[in-house]
C-alpha cells in the first residue's frame, strides 16, 4: 500500500455544547436531544443511535425541556417561548410566547391532546394541540414560586408540579391544587437553601416520585399526600428522573455524574407487595447529568460533559450485538470540516463562524487565512469549500451565502457573491462539483438546486425534484431512505432501500460507482451505469463483514477515493481510518478466523509473506478522536483530530472529583 | 510529648535590687535577649553563646523602675528610671547618661515593646501612650484612669494580625480586675476577675494570641490554672457602669502540697502545654522548686526539672527556650513540645490489641493523681452504695494494706476485685496498687505477687497510676509480672523501658529459665524450631530463588526466656527522641547481645518464619528495625571501637548492603516498568505535526 505523509491537525477547537434535555418517541424510536446552544438533534434508536437530523441552534437560545406529541416535537426554554420543530426541513416551524416568564418545563399528556408548561411566575399553562398549531387553553391555579418540573398522570386528569420546597398536584378539570406535598430541605448548610424539586414523575398507580436538590428521591402517595419512602441518592442534587414505559424501572441522574437505577420489585419472592429498590449505579459522566431516559433496554443520559451515553441494561438483552454495547456519542455524525483537495485548504465550521486554514505546505506552518463571522443569531447548519479553493458557501436556517475566495501567497481576499438566485435561501447540504464549476444545494422539500459558478457569479440552472444533475450528483434523503441518482440533470435511477441510514457516501470519479456506508456499518457499492449493485458489493454481502468491523460504535462520516489508485477507498470514523483495497477483496476478505487489525503483524513480517496475510481492510488506529480524514491530490493525508482531553479541559469544574481511594 | 533538655546558665543574678524590675525582653533577633537586673543594669545577651554583647548601668542613686525594652523600628533601647525619666539609647552608645532623656509628667508603670511598632507606655494610673507621641510632648498631661487605691499588678501587650491590645490587671482591696485597652479606636474594657473559692490570689498571668483570640492564662495561689478567652474584636460594646466577670475555664488543677503557693508562675508554651515554675512535683513531696511541663489536654505531667536555690516565681519563654531565675543564676532550658495527640502522648507503636485499654488507662491515671491531691474522690467512694456488704471499701482496703500480712492482703484484694464494679475499679485500681507498692518498698519481705497480677490483669492499671510497680518487679526479679506490665501498660516512660531492658539483658539465661512466660515463650520456641525445620526440610526454592546465601549463623544468641522478655520490650510504645538518651545507659556487652538478638530476629523474619507461627503478640519487622537503628545511633562510636563488635557490625552492614542493593534493583525495575507504561501513552504532540505512516 505504501507510505503516506500525514498532516496531523489539532487546531480545530470544536467544542460541543452541553446536553440539556432528552425526549423519547416510543413509536418511531426517536430520541430528541436539546443542547444548551439551542441545537436539537434526533437520534434513531433502532438504527444504532444514528444522528439523523440536526436542527441548528441560535444564540441566546435557552432550551430547557423537550416534549413529543405524537410525531411532533416541541421545546420550551428560559426565553419564555414554546417552539415546534419542522422535522422534515430541519428548522423551527413556529414560535409562540407563553407569557409566563421563563419556562422551566414542558410535558404532554399521554393522549397527545394537551401540552402543559411550567413558568417562572408560578402558573402551569395548558395548551391544546391542534393539527397545525397549539392553542392556549387556560392556567391552572397560580402558585407562589416557579414551576420547575411537571408530570401528567397517565389518565390525563391530574398533573403534578415540582416547585421550591413544595410539590403541588392539580386537577386538570377544575384547575385547582388538590394536594400540597412539603419537601424537606437538606441538612447542614443546605438547610437555609430552598429545596428545588428538579424532577417529578406521576405513575399510573398514583405514586409520585420526586428528585430534589437535597439529593433525595422520594416516593409519595398522591391520594393521601404522604411520603412513602425517601432515598438519599447523592450529597448533591438529583437533577432528573425518567421512568420506563412499563413503570417498573426508574433512572435518576445526579449532579455528581452518576445515573442510579431504581426498580419496582417485590421484596419477598412470589409476593405481590412491591417496592422501589435502588439497584444499580452507572458512572459514565464526569459532570451534571441533566437529562436521562429509560428506553426499554438501555438508559440514555446526557449532561454538562456534552456526552450522549447509552448504557444498555444487560438483564434485558439476550444476545451480544449492537444493542448490548455501551455507546458514548461525543462527535456529531456529520462533517464539520470540508477540504479543498487541490488548494490544500481546510474549512472548519463552528456554530458562529467559519475558519479557513492552509495546510499542505510542508515548508510553512499551517496558518489561519480567514475567520468568517456570520451575521444574525442563527447558527451555521452546513458549509463547504470548493475543491479548487475558490469558493466558500455556508448556510444557516435563514440565509445562504456564497463567497469568492482569492488566495495568492499571503494575500487573502474574499468577496461576497451578491446576486444569488432566489431559490437559494437555505440549505441542508452544500456540495461543489469536483471541477468546481457547479454548486449543489440540498434544500427543503427534498429538492436540490443546481447553479453554475463562473467568474461573474452564480447562475441558477435547475431544481432537481425527487420525481424529476451535473453528472452523478446525489443527495441522500435519510428520512425516506430513498436515494435518487441524477444524470445530466435528469433523474437516472433509484438506489434500492437499505434498512439502515446512510452515514456517508460518494461517487467514484472514474468508475461512477456510488459507495455508501450505512449506520449499521454495512458497505454497499452501486453501479450507476448498470443500475445495480457491483460485484464487489455482492461479494461483500455474501461473505459478510468481519465482526470487529461491525462492532465499531461510531459511524463512518466520510468516504473519499484515492485519485491515483481507483481501487482504494478511504473511510474514517471517530477512532480509526481505513483504506479498502478493492483489488484484494476477491481473494481475501477478512473472515472471523483471520486477524482483522493486522497492520502491526504485517509490519513485523518479511515482505514476501505480507501478501499472504494482508486483506482488503487497511485499518489504522494511530489517530484517535478523528473529525475528518481526507486524501489530498498529492497523496498526503490530512487528519483532523480533536482530543477529548482538550474538550474536557474546557468544561467547568465538576462538583465532585474522584480522588484516589475515596 | 514534651521534654526539657539540658539547661545552661546564662548569667549570674545580683542579690540587690527589687525583684519586680527583673525582666527579660526579646531583642532584635531570636538569639538575643535584653535582661534588666538589680534595678541598675541593662545587659544584652547572646543566648546560644551565653555571653553579654553590651551592658549599661545607670548612675548611683538612680533606679530603673521599668525594664528596658528594644524598640524595633528605631533600633533603640528604652528604659524608665526613677519612674518618670524615659531614656533612649542605641547599641553604639557607651553610657546611658549621655543618651537622650525626657522627663514625663506622670509615673510610668511599664514599657511594652511590640514587634514592628512603637513601644507602648503604661502609666501607673492606667493611661496608655505610644512612645513616639509621648516623647514628642513629654510634659503632656496624663489622665488618671484608675482610682488611687487601684494598683497595677501585671501588664502585657498582645500583637494580633492588625490590631494591638494592651492587657493589664489591677488589685484593689483584694478585688482583681482586668483591663483590656484596644487602639484605633481607643477603647478600654474592664472585666472583673473572679477569685477562687478560697481566698487565693492570682499569682501570675500570661496572654497569648492564638486562632484569632487572646488566651489569658492565670495561676491562682490555690494551684488552679484558669484560661479566659478574649475575642480579638469585642462583639458587643461594653456597657459602662457594669463590670462583668470574665468567663473562665479551669484548665488544670496543680498540686500545691502544704499551704498555698507563694511564688509561682505559669506560662503557655504551645496550644496544649504549659510550663509551671514554683509548684511542687506531684510525686516528690512538698518541695516547690520544680519546673514542670504539663499537658493541658490530657492533664498529664510531661517533664519536670528540679531547680536549685530560691525560686522567684518568674518564667519567660523565647524561641523554644525557657528562662528561669533561681538561686543566684538565670538558667536557660531548651524544651520541645510535640504536637499533642493521644497517639503522641502514648508514644510510637501503640498496640492494636489494647485500644480499649488505652483510653481507660489515661483516665485512671488522672483520677488517681487527683485522688492523691484532694480527698473528694474518697468521699465519693464512701458514698457509693455497695452491693456486697462483706466486700471492703477501697478506703478500708488501703488501710489494711498498710498493716495486714501478705496472705490477708492477698485475700482482701481478691475479694475486692471480685466485688467491685468496673467503674469503681477504674478509679481505685491505681490507688490500691500504689498502696501495695509503698508497703513493699517499706517492707522488703512483703510482696503479694498474686495481688499485683490480679490488679494488672484488670486492665485498669497503667504506669502513671503506680509508677513504681514496674521498677519493683525488676527489684524483686518478678519477670512474669514484669512481662504482664510491659504487655498491658501503654504509658511506660522510655527511661523505665530502658531500665527493664538493662535488667533483662544483664540476667543470666539460667536464672530466667524458671519463669513461666506463656505465650511469649511459645513464640520463641516456635521461632527457633522453624529454623531447624526449614534448614533441612523444605529449604527448597521459592519462585526459583534459593535462600542459601542467607543461612548465616542462625542459633539464637539468648535463651528462650530472655528472648521472650526482650520481645515484650520491643513492643512497648516509645518515642525515638526520648528513648535515645536512655539507651546510652546500656553497656557494651549488653548492646552487643541485644544487637545479636535483633539480628537473629531480623534474619528469622526475612525468612518469613514468623508468619507461620501463630502467636498473639510478636514484634513486627518495623519494630525490630527501629530498635536496631536506635541502638546503633546510641552506641555507634563505642561499637566501632570495640573489637568484639566488629564481626557483628560487618554482618549487619553486609546485610543492609544487600538489602539496599535489592531495593535499588527493585527501583530500577519500577522505573523501567514505568517507562514501559509511558511509552504506551501517546506522546505529547502539538497542534500540528507531519508524520509518515506506512500501511501494508
Amino acid at each position: 500500500m505504501g507510505e503516506f505523509n500525514v498532516h496531523r491537525v489539532r487546531f480545530f477547537d470544536y467544542m460541543p455544547s452541553a446536553i440539556r434535555a432528552l425526549a423519547f418517541q416510543p413509536q418511531r424510536e426517536r430520541i430528541a436531544v436539546a443542547r444548551t446552544d439551542g441545537t436539537v438533534e434526533i437520534f434513531n434508536r433502532a438504527d444504532c443511535f444514528f444522528q439523523e437530523k440536526v436542527i441548528p441552534g441560535r444564540q441566546q437560545a435557552a432550551t430547557e425541556a423537550l416534549a413529543w406529541v405524537g410525531d411532533r416535537l416541541f421545546s420550551a426554554g428560559l426565553n419564555g417561548e414554546i417552539i415546534e420543530y419542522d422535522l422534515d426541513n430541519n428548522k423551527t416551524k413556529y414560535t409562540i410566547d407563553a407569557y409566563g416568564g421563563p419556562i422551566w418545563s414542558i410535558t404532554s399528556n399521554k393522549q397527545g391532546t394537551h401540552l402543559a408548561v411550567g413558568c417562572e411566575d408560578g402558573t402551569v399553562k395548558l395548551f391544546e394541540v391542534h393539527e397545525d398549531r397549539i392553542q392556549f387553553e387556560r392556567n391552572l391555579a397560580k402558585q407562589k414560586g416557579r414551576i420547575i418540573s411537571l408530570s401528567w398522570h397517565p389518565s390525563g386528569s391530574k398533573i403534578v408540579a415540582g416547585m421550591m420546597d413544595v410539590i403541588h398536584i392539580f386537577d386538570t378539570e377544575t384547575g385547582q391544587s388538590v394536594q400540597r406535598l412539603l419537601v424537606d430541605r437538606g441538612v447542614g448548610t443546605s438547610r437555609s437553601q430552598e429545596c428545588v424539586v428538579w424532577s417529578v414523575v406521576y405513575l399510573s398507580d398514583g405514586t409520585i416520585i420526586s428528585g430534589d436538590s437535597a439529593g433525595k428521591v422520594k416516593m409519595w402517595d398522591s391520594r393521601t399526600g404522604t411520603l412513602i419512602k425517601s432515598h438519599q441518592v447523592t450529597k448533591w442534587d438529583v437533577l432528573t428522573l425518567s421512568v420506563s414505559q412499563d413503570e417498573t424501572s426508574l433512572a435518576v441522574g445526579t449532579s455528581e455524574g452518576h445515573v442510579v437505577q431504581f426498580q419496582f420489585l417485590s421484596m419477598v419472592l412470589g409476593q405481590e407487595d412491591k417496592e422501589w429498590v435502588r439497584t444499580r449505579t452507572f458512572k459514565n459522566h464526569t459532570h451534571d447529568v441533566r437529562a436521562v431516559l429509560e428506553v426499554n433496554t438501555a438508559i440514555v443520559s446526557g449532561g454538562m460533559d456534552t456526552q450522549f451515553v447509552v448504557r444498555p441494561l444487560l438483564d434485558k438483552i439476550d444476545e451480544r450485538g449492537q444493542a448490548s454495547a455501551l455507546r458514548n456519542i461525543q462527535f456529531p455524525h456529520r462533517r464539520l470540516v470540508s477540504c479543498a483537495r487541490k488548494a490544500g485548504l481546510l474549512l472548519f465550521q463552528y456554530p458562529g463562524h467559519l475558519e479557513l486554514w492552509s495546510v499542505l505546505t510542508v515548508k510553512r506552518k499551517p496558518e489561519k487565512l480567514l475567520h468568517l463571522k456570520i451575521k444574525g443569531e442563527e447558527h451555521i447548519c452546513c458549509s463547504a469549500v470548493s475543491p479548487c479553493g475558490g469558493w466558500i458557501a455556508y448556510s444557516t436556517v435563514a440565509s445562504f451565502r456564497l463567497y469568492r475566495l482569492h488566495c495568492e501567497n499571503n494575500n487573502v481576499s474574499i468577496i461576497k457573491v451578491s446576486k444569488l438566485p432566489k431559490v437559494l435561501s437555505s440549505a441542508n447540504q452544500i456540495c461543489f462539483s469536483s471541477d468546481s464549476s457547479h454548486l449543489f444545494v440540498a434544500s427543503t422539500c427534498s429538492s436540490v438546486h443546481v447553479a453554475i459558478l463562473n467568474q461573474s457569479g452564480c447562475k441558477f440552472v435547475c431544481t432537481l425534484k425527487p420525481k424529476s444533475g451535473e453528472r452523478f450528483y446525489l443527495v441522500g434523503n435519510d428520512m425516506q431512505r430513498v436515494i435518487y441518482c441524477f444524470r445530466m440533470f435528469q433523474p437516472h435511477c433509484t438506489v434500492p432501500v437499505h434498512s439502515s441510514g446512510v452515514s456517508a457516501m460518494a461517487i467514484h470519479p472514474t468508475t461512477n460507482n456510488l459507495f455508501m456506508v450505512h449506520a449499521d456499518q454495512q458497505l454497499t457499492e452501486y453501479s450507476v451505469e448498470k443500475k445495480q449493485y457491483t460485484d464487489w458489493s455482492r461479494q461483500v454481502q455474501r461473505h459478510g463483514l468481519h465482526s470487529l468491523w461491525l462492532e465499531r460504535d461510531t459511524p463512518v462520516t466520510n468516504v473519499t477515493f484515492n485519485p491515483k489508485n481507483p481501487a482504494h477507498i478511504v473511510l474514517h470514523d471517530m477512532y480509526m481510518f481505513c483504506i479498502i483495497d478493492q483489488t484484494l477483496v476477491i481473494t481475501r476478505l477478512p473472515n472471523t478466523r483471520s486477524q482483522f487489525y493486522n497492520q502491526l503483524t504485517l509490519r513485523s513480517m518479511p515482505e514476501k509473506e505480507r501478501k499472504k496475510h494482508s486483506h482488503a481492510f487497511k485499518m489504522c488506529k494511530i489517530f484517535k478522536e478523528l473529525l475528518f480524514v481526507e486524501l489530498m491530490e498529492d497523496q498526503s493525508l490530512v487528519v483532523v483530530e480533536r482530543p477529548l482531553m482538550d474538550i474536557t479541559a474546557q468544561l467547568p469544574a465538576p462538583v465532585r472529583q474522584k480522588k484516589f481511594a475515596t | 510529648m514534651a521534654a526539657l533538655y539540658e539547661s545552661y546558665t546564662l548569667c549570674a543574678l545580683a542579690d540587690t535590687g527589687p525583684e519586680g524590675t527583673r525582666a527579660i525582653e526579646p531583642d532584635r533577633d531570636r538569639d538575643r535577649v535584653v535582661i534588666t537586673e538589680s534595678g541598675r543594669a541593662v545587659t544584652v545577651y547572646k543566648v546560644s553563646d551565653q555571653k553579654p554583647l553590651g551592658s549599661w548601668t545607670v548612675k548611683q542613686g538612680q533606679c530603673i523602675t521599668s525594664p528596658a525594652v528594644y524598640n524595633p523600628p528605631t533600633k533603640e533601647y528604652v528604659v524608665v528610671t526613677d519612674e518618670k525619666v524615659v531614656r533612649v539609647w542605641k547599641d553604639e552608645d557607651i553610657s546611658i547618661e549621655k543618651a537622650f532623656k525626657a522627663t514625663v509628667s506622670a509615673e510610668v508603670y511599664r514599657l511594652h515593646s511590640v514587634p514592628d511598632r512603637e513601644p507602648l507606655v503604661l502609666f501607673r494610673h492606667g493611661a496608655v501612650r505610644f512612645l513616639d507621641s509621648l516623647l514628642a510632648a513629654p510634659q503632656q498631661t496624663i489622665e488618671e484612669v484608675l482610682s488611687e487605691e487601684e494598683v497595677i499588678r501585671w501588664s502585657a501587650a498582645v500583637q494580633m494580625e492588625q490590631q494591638l491590645v494592651l492587657l493589664f490587671s489591677t488589685e484593689q482591696r483584694g478585688q482583681h480586675c482586668l483591663y483590656v485597652q484596644r487602639f484605633s479606636p481607643n477603647a478600654l474594657v474592664k472585666h472583673r476577675l473572679e477569685t477562687d473559692s478560697t481566698n487565693s490570689t492570682p499569682l501570675s498571668y500570661a496572654a497569648t494570641y492564638r486562632d484569632g483570640n487572646i488566651h489569658l492564662l492565670y495561676l491562682f495561689s490555690s494551684g488552679s490554672v484558669y484560661e479566659s478567652v478574649l475575642q480579638a474584636r469585642p462583639t458587643v460594646p461594653a456597657v459602662s457602669g457594669t463590670v462583668q466577670a470574665l468567663p473562665r475555664s479551669l484548665l488544670l488543677k496543680l498540686p500545691v502540697g502544704e499551704g498555698e503557693l507563694t511564688a509561682a508562675s505559669a506560662l503557655p508554651v504551645d496550644e496544649s502545654h504549659i510550663a509551671v515554675v514554683g509548684v511542687p512535683h506531684p510525686l516528690a513531696g512538698a518541695g516547690k522548686d520544680y519546673l514542670c511541663l504539663w499537658n493541658t489536654h490530657f492533664q498529664t505531667l510531661q517533664a519536670a526539672r528540679e531547680l536549685a536555690g530560691k525560686i522567684y516565681g518568674q518564667l519567660w519563654c523565647f524561641s523554644g527556650k525557657l528562662f528561669v531565675p533561681h538561686g543566684k543564676i538565670l538558667s536557660v532550658i531548651p524544651f520541645e513540645c510535640q504536637k499533642s495527640s493521644l497517639a503522641a502522648a502514648m508514644g510510637k507503636l501503640k498496640q492494636t490489641s489494647g485500644t480499649n485499654g488505652i483510653t481507660l488507662s489515661v483516665w485512671s491515671c488522672i483520677d488517681t493523681r487527683r485522688h492523691n491531691n484532694d480527698n473528694t474522690l474518697i468521699i465519693q467512694l464512701k458514698m457509693s452504695t455497695r452491693n456486697q456488704s462483706s466486700c471492703p471499701t477501697a478506703e478500708q482496703l488501703a488501710e489494711k494494706i498498710k498493716v495486714g500480712s501478705e496472705k490477708e492482703v492477698q485475700k482482701q484484694v481478691e475479694e475486692f476485685l471480685h466485688g467491685s464494679q468496673p467503674e469503681e475499679l477504674q478509679l481505685t485500681a491505681g490507688r490500691l496498687a500504689s498502696a501495695l507498692v509503698m508497703r513493699c518498698q517499706a517492707d522488703p519481705t512483703f510482696y503479694p505477687q498474686a495481688a499485683f497480677t490480679q490488679l494488672v490483669q484488670t486492665n485498669y492499671l497503667c504506669h502513671s497510676g503506680c509508677p513504681d510497680l514496674l521498677v519493683l518487679t525488676l527489684e524483686k526479679n518478678d519477670f512474669r509480672l514484669c512481662q504482664l506490665c510491659l504487655q498491658l501498660f501503654q504509658d511506660i516512660p522510655e527511661a523505665v523501658t530502658c531500665c527493664c531492658l538493662k535488667t533483662i539483658l544483664s540476667f543470666q539465661d539460667s536464672e530466667l529459665e524458671q519463669v513461666d512466660l506463656e505465650d511469649g515463650l511459645l513464640f520463641m520456641k516456635a521461632l527457633t524450631q522453624t529454623a531447624e525445620v526449614s534448614d533441612d526440610g523444605d529449604s527448597g526454592q521459592h519462585n526459583g530463588f534459593s535462600r542459601e546465601p542467607l543461612a548465616l549463623d542462625m542459633s539464637c544468641p539468648v535463651g528462650l526466656h530472655k528472648g521472650a522478655l526482650l520481645n515484650e520490650v520491643l513492643q512497648v510504645p516509645y518515642s525515638d527522641s526520648l528513648l535515645l538518651p536512655h539507651l546510652k545507659d546500656l553497656n557494651v556487652p549488653q548492646v552487643l547481645l541485644f544487637l545479636q538478638y535483633l539480628r537473629f530476629l531480623y534474619l528469622k523474619y526475612s525468612q518469613d518464619a514468623h508468619s507461620r507461627i501463630p502467636a498473639l503478640r510478636k514484634p513486627t519487622v518495623t519494630q525490630i528495625m527501629d530498635w536496631v537503628c536506635l541502638l546503633l545511633d546510641a552506641h555507634f562510636t563505642v561499637l566501632a571501637l570495640t573489637p568484639e563488635a566488629k564481626s557483628l557490625l560487618t554482618s549487619l552492614h553486609k546485610f543492609v548492603r544487600s538489602q539496599v542493593k535489592l531495593y535499588s534493583e527493585l527501583g530500577k525495575i519500577e522505573g523501567s516498568l514505568e517507562a514501559l507504561k509511558k511509552s504506551k501513552q501517546s506522546r505529547e504532540i502539538g497542534q500540528y505535526s507531519i508524520e509518515v505512516i506506512e500501511l501494508f
